[in-house]
This record gives C-alpha cells, structure tokens and sequence, in this order.
C-alpha cells in the first residue's frame, strides 16, 4: 500500500479521480482533448503535413492578447477563457489561412510558409504579452500559463469548456471519418468521386485547429502540437490499416491525457503539458520496441531468424559438398538441430537434409539458366525451396535435364 | 545618439544584427532545401541541453552551454534519423515527434531542478533578454577607444560576432560545393562531392547558429530568423548570391528596426514601457516577408499566372 500523502499515493487518487472535483474534471477533459487530437492528428499525419500544427499551435498566442485586450477595454474580465479561446481561434485561423495563402501564391514551399507563420506570429504575440504586462503592472493576467499549459486552479467553467470542446471534436471527427480518409490517401480520386477535397481538407485543419484551441490551456501552445503528432506516429507503427490507426491514436492520446493530468494533480508545481507530452513520447517509445511488424524487437527477431537459416542453408551445403565448416554459429545451428555430432561429422539426419539442399541448389541452377527471362527464377535468394516457386511438372521437367546433364557426364568420363 | 544610446542601445543592436545574420545565412540554403523547419526543432531541442549542462556544471559559463546545446542537438538529429529509418516514419513527423519531447522534458527539468539563482527560466528562453545586455561602463562615443570600457562588454557580443565570422568564413570557403549540392544532389554526387556530409554540415553549421543566438536573443528570433529573411530574398531574386545578399540586408534591417521600434516605438505612442525586442524583431521580419509576398519581383513560381 503506497504511503498517505506520498506523491504516489496523490498520483494514484488523482488517477482513480478521487483528488477532487476539479482534478478528476481536468482529467477527463484532459482525456477527451487526446483523444480528439491523437485521432485528428492521424489525417495531418497521413496528409504528411504533420508540422502545419506546429504553425496553427504558436499563431493562437496574438490571438489570445488580442483577446485579453480587447475584453479589458470592455470592461470585461480578461481572463475569460472562452474570450481568449475565441480570440486564439481566430488568429489561429488566420495564421492558417497565411500558410495556404504563401504555398498557393508565391513561390515558396510549405514549410518556408510554416516556419515563417509559426515564428511571426509568435513573435507578434509575444510583443502583446509584453505590452498586457505593462498595462496589469500589479495583477496578474496569467496568460503565459497558454504557453505551458497549467491546471493548477483552473476554475470549474474552464475545464467544462475544455471537455466540451473534446467531446465535439470527437463527434467532427467520426462525421468526417470516410471522406477524411479518403483524401489523406488518394486526393486524386477523393476528387474523381466527386468530392470536394478543398473543402475536406478545409475541415480537417479546422478540426487540428478546434484541438489545439481546446488544448491550450492543458498543454500550452508550444506544446499542444506533440499531441497531434506523436500520438499518430506510434500508432502507425500498430497498424497498417487506417481505421485502426486512427483508433489506436485517439487511446494513445487520450491516455496520454489523462495519465499526464493525473501525475500533474499529484505535483502541482509542474507545468502539465510537458508531462502529458512525456507520457505520450514513452507510449510511442513503447510501441517503437514492441509494435508487431515495424517495431525494432519485431525486426531484430526476424533479421536473426532470416541468420540462422541462412547459416542452417550455407552448412546444409557444405556438409554435402564435403567441405570442412569454421564458422561457429553455422556449427551451433547444425548441432542444435542434430544434423551434425559434436566431432562435426554430420548425422543421418544431417546427410539427409544436405542432399536435399544441394538437390534444391542444382535443380535452381537448372531453372535459372533455363528460364533466363522468368521473373520467378529472379526468386532465387538461397533459402527459398524450388518447391515453393514453381510447380511439379515444371521440377519434373528440371530433373530429366539433372538426369541427362549427368548422364552425359559419365560418358564422357567412361 | 549620445551616451545613453551607447551605453544602453548599442550592444543590444549589434548582437540582435549579428545573430539575426548568422542564423539567416544558413537559412537561405534551408529554405532551398526545404529543411526550413529544422531552425525551429533545434530551437527546441537547444533548452534540454543547456538544462542538463546547467546542472552538471551548476553554472551559466558559456563554453558547458555550447557543448550541452551541441549535445542535445546531436542527439536529437540520431534520434530522428533513429525513429525514420526503424519506424519508416516521414521526417516532418518524426521530426516533430523528437523536438517536442526533448522540449518537454528540458522544460520539466528546468522547474524541477533549483534554478533560482541563475537567470535560466521557459520564458527567458523563448523570449531572450536582448534589452538587458547593456554595456554599463560605456560613457559615450568614445568608449568604443576605451579598452578599459571595452573589457565590460558583454560577453554574448564577441561570441556571436565570432560565430557570425565562422558562418561566413565557412559559407564563402565551401560555396561552390554547398550550392551545387543544393540546387542539384545528384549532379553534385556524380562529381564525387560528399553530398550527405555537406548536409549534415549545414545542419551542424544551423546549429551553432542557432546556440550561439539562443544564448543571447531567444529562440523565437532564431527560428524567425532562419527563414524570414531568406525567405523574403527568395522573392526579390533568382540567383543564390543576390538571395544570400538581400536576406543579409533583411536580417540586419529587421533586427535594427525591431529593436528600435520596441524600445523607442512605446515612448511615442505615450507609453512608459518597452516591449519585447525579440518580439518585434520577429515581427518587423513578418511583416517584410509579407510585403515581399504581396510585391517583390520574383514572387511567383515559374509560369505560374500573374492573375
């Protein structure tokens, strides 16, 4: 049982939602928001114009200062979430219609636009963060908590607004699913069939864009975009089907948000995005070692069974050509199998399966120079059976060649 | 323009136009590249570095810095290569996927760890603190003859006026190579240059760039910085020297403007506070790429209809 009191013990109530209301709220907005960003980011991800969040995220901050502004010149309260939400979409919007506006006009590639749209903005809202110092001198805005993200006392409308904004994304993004897939993988024909890819694409940069919104206060602008990149990414490596990808994304995500949120409940002094980001990169870090096909333990196992039958093959082979072995691991892989004794005189078995190799060899010989064109005979890689690239009558018709060709030979030797 | 301006404008000035400088350089072969967004991931990458040199040497000291921003990047450009080739994953992503992780986890190291007595903090390293880097013992004009007062400036002047020389040096010394290689890899393989070791050089050469400048403006004019200003010569220009030329001029023109219009640009409208330097400098840089966009000469892709 972990300690009362101790940061595990406080991890482990904030994880079973009982740190509080507010706390288990953050939580499942947190959630939420992952969801919809790791199932949103896989179209971006799959549209290979992942960074274009990376843009969308840093253009909210004027956005948000603009917004502080304006509803203190109001006399409003800045901080109003919605307000700054509102305001930080917009920018957003526009920043996003800049990139587009740069690639579509001028001569500039995409990611010339991205990186120009991303710092600029920034920069601009950073000129207003500085010029909302000023003018609070003595009070607090608060507003670099949007850079970093923070939870702590974040107030009950606030976390309504941001799970709000989860769950409505989520429900964009199963209406979008079909033609969103459509047109991430074959625009071409998305356009054929009739749709209008323009306008596709349009909703799935302002589905990204409702997410980072969303996310800002929880991660923070800097931050907000690993959750629709990284998420996809680990995914990807899973599944090679889109549905599932956008599944698994949207789970790796939205744990990812409730596991960071949780642990920032536990140790208030640690800004949340960072910690939601870092669950997210051990998630992806999990499945780069373990995913089944394109994980490295997957590839490290098959490249060491593609070895040891490449050593059994070449052993095989000089066992029946009466050729002595040196190479250790071929020796191990005989020995183990029992094709050879410990003294490297091969067995029953091993002179078995050594006649049979160099019967596949010479009968693959034959095959190649027989059927030079043949792409099937390009098959030949030294481990594959003959039995498995051609047909019977076609061995058949290799080993009457076998037969003459050795016929022949004792002939001419007699 | 008297003693005030050199005691508190000056040095500000010159470090903002020589970093703007020599991260626009290499930048204008970014863009061609497009690798435009690898400023912005070593921008990132540069704070776990400096984090963890911090706390292993327990000081600001430059030298652990650079070596730690070094590190960092270095890691970080394994990583990537790593996560493409193992999970055949695109660059951008796998690129966005390490950044942002090492980000998180330098920023979560900086408040974890007691940095209270050093000025290392998020904000100080996305804004920079170009507006502090005065030079105290300046009385006028003259003191550019002092060597007295010259011992006290700050050291982030000589170190980036030092990397700015190298970028140059070593962007005029391998020119030919570095341009043929841009503009045409395959020609330029078959001529037996190493194509990926010029590569993997300008990434490098990005990166010091890009440290040296954190150390002194922040990462958002170094990300700016990168690509505004080569990005703005692209449009005025269709030959590398006049491109490599013209975004020098940007660079330098937007840090001075920037600079001036944050620190004086308040005191006009009324009000008694500058604002952020870096800020504007990225900014003003925005605000000529848009002109640029909407103006310059070259701006539009070959054969693309004016209309």
């Amino acid at each position: 049982m972990p300690v009362p009191g101790s940061p595990i013990e406080a991890f482990l109530s904030a994880l079973l939602l009982q740190a509080g209301y507010n706390a288990g709220l953050v939580a499942i907005g947190a959630s939420l928001l992952g969801i919809a960003a790791g199932a949103g980011g896989t179209f971006l991800f799959l549209r290979k114009r992942a960074l274009l969040s990376d843009a969308i995220a840093h253009a909210t901050l004027p956005g948000v200062g603009i917004a502080f502004l304006v509803m203190v010149a109001f006399g409003l309260d800045g901080r109003s979430l919605v307000g700054l939400l509102a305001g930080s979409a917009l920018s957003a919007g526009l920043g996003l219609l800049c990139v587009e506006w740069i690639t579509r006009h001028t001569r500039l590639a995409e990611d010339t636009a991205i990186g120009a749209v991303l710092s600029v903005f920034f920069g601009f809202g950073i000129v207003l963060l500085t010029v909302i110092q000023t003018l609070s001198q003595g009070r607090q805005a608060g507003l670099e908590g949007f850079l970093l993200g923070s939870t702590a006392g974040m107030l009950y409308q606030d976390a309504v607004v941001i799970a709000l904004g989860g769950v409505l994304a989520v429900l964009a993004l199963v209406a979008l699913r079909r033609p969103m897939t459509l047109v991430s993988f074959d625009p071409g024909f998305a356009a054929a069939l009739g749709l209008n890819t323009r306008r596709i694409d349009l909703a799935m940069m302002l589905l990204v864009l409702a997410v980072t919104v969303a996310g800002l206060k929880i991660v923070g602008l800097v931050l907000v975009v690993a959750l629709l990149i990284v998420p996809p990414v680990a995914a990807r490596l899973w599944s090679e089907r889109t549905d599932h990808v956008v599944l698994i994304a949207g789970a790796i995500g939205g744990l990812s948000g409730y596991v960071g949120a949780a642990m920032s409940a536990a140790a208030p002094g640690l800004p949340t995005g960072p910690i939601i980001v870092l669950v997210a990169f051990s998630l992806f870090l999990v499945s780069l070692l373990l995913a089944p096909a394109r994980g490295v333990l997957a590839a490290a196992l098959r490249h060491r069974r593609f070895q040891l039958r490449l050593h059994r093959r070449q052993g095989l082979l000089s066992l029946a050509r009466g050729e002595p072995i040196f190479d250790p691991l071929t020796l191990k892989v005989l020995r183990r199998e029992g094709l050879i004794r410990p003294d490297r005189v091969p067995t029953e078995a091993g002179r078995l399966e050594a006649t049979r190799a160099l019967l596949d060899e010479r009968r693959f010989e034959v095959a190649r120079r027989i059927h030079r064109d043949d792409p099937l005979s390009h098959r030949y890689d030294g481990l594959t059976p003959i039995a498995a690239v051609m047909t019977g009558d076609e061995i058949a018709e290799i080993d009457r060649l076998l037969a003459d060709a050795a016929a022949r030979h004792r002939r001419e030797d007699a | 323009m008297g003693a005030d301006f050199v005691q508190l404008s000056l040095t500000p000035i010159l470090i903002g136009v020589l970093a703007a400088i020599a991260c626009a350089l290499p930048g204008n072969f970014l863009i061609l590249r497009r690798q435009a967004l690898i400023g912005d991931a070593i921008s990132h990458v540069v704070l776990p570095g400096i984090v963890v040199a911090f706390l292993v040497t327990g000081s600001l000291a430059s030298l652990p810095m650079l070596l730690g921003a070094a590190g960092a990047s270095l890691i970080a450009v394994l990583l990537i290569e790593t996560i493409r080739r193992l999970g055949r994953i695109e660059p951008g992503a796998a690129m966005g996927v390490v950044f942002t992780a090492m980000f998180a986890g330098g920023v979560l190291l900086l408040e974890q760890s007691d940095t209270s007595g050093v000025h290392l903090d998020v904000e100080h390293a996305l804004m920079g603190n170009l507006e502090s880097l005065i030079w105290f013992d300046a009385t006028g004009w003259s003191s550019l003859l002092d060597p007295v007062a010259l011992a006290s400036l700050p050291p982030e002047l000589p170190r980036i006026a030092l990397v700015a020389a190298l970028i140059t040096v070593l962007m005029l010394v391998f020119w030919r190579p570095l341009k043929l290689s841009t503009f045409d890899e395959g020609f330029a393989a078959t001529l037996g240059l190493p194509v990926r070791l010029i590569g993997l050089a300008l990434v490098a050469a990005s990166a010091v760039a890009a440290v040296a400048a954190f150390d002194a403006v922040g990462s958002i004019i170094v990300i700016a910085m990168f690509i505004c200003p080569p990005a703005t010569a692209r449009l005025m220009t269709e030959r590398l020297e006049h491109q490599v030329a013209w975004s020098t001029g940007f660079a330098a023109l937007s840090a001075v403007l920037g600079y001036v219009l944050a620190g004086y640009g308040p005191l006009w409208l009324g009000s008694a506070h500058a604002v952020s330097a870096a800020g504007m400098i990225a900014t003003v840089s925005g605000l000529m790429l848009a002109a640029a966009c909407l103006a310059a000469p070259h701006r539009r892709r070959i054969g693309q209809p004016s209309a």
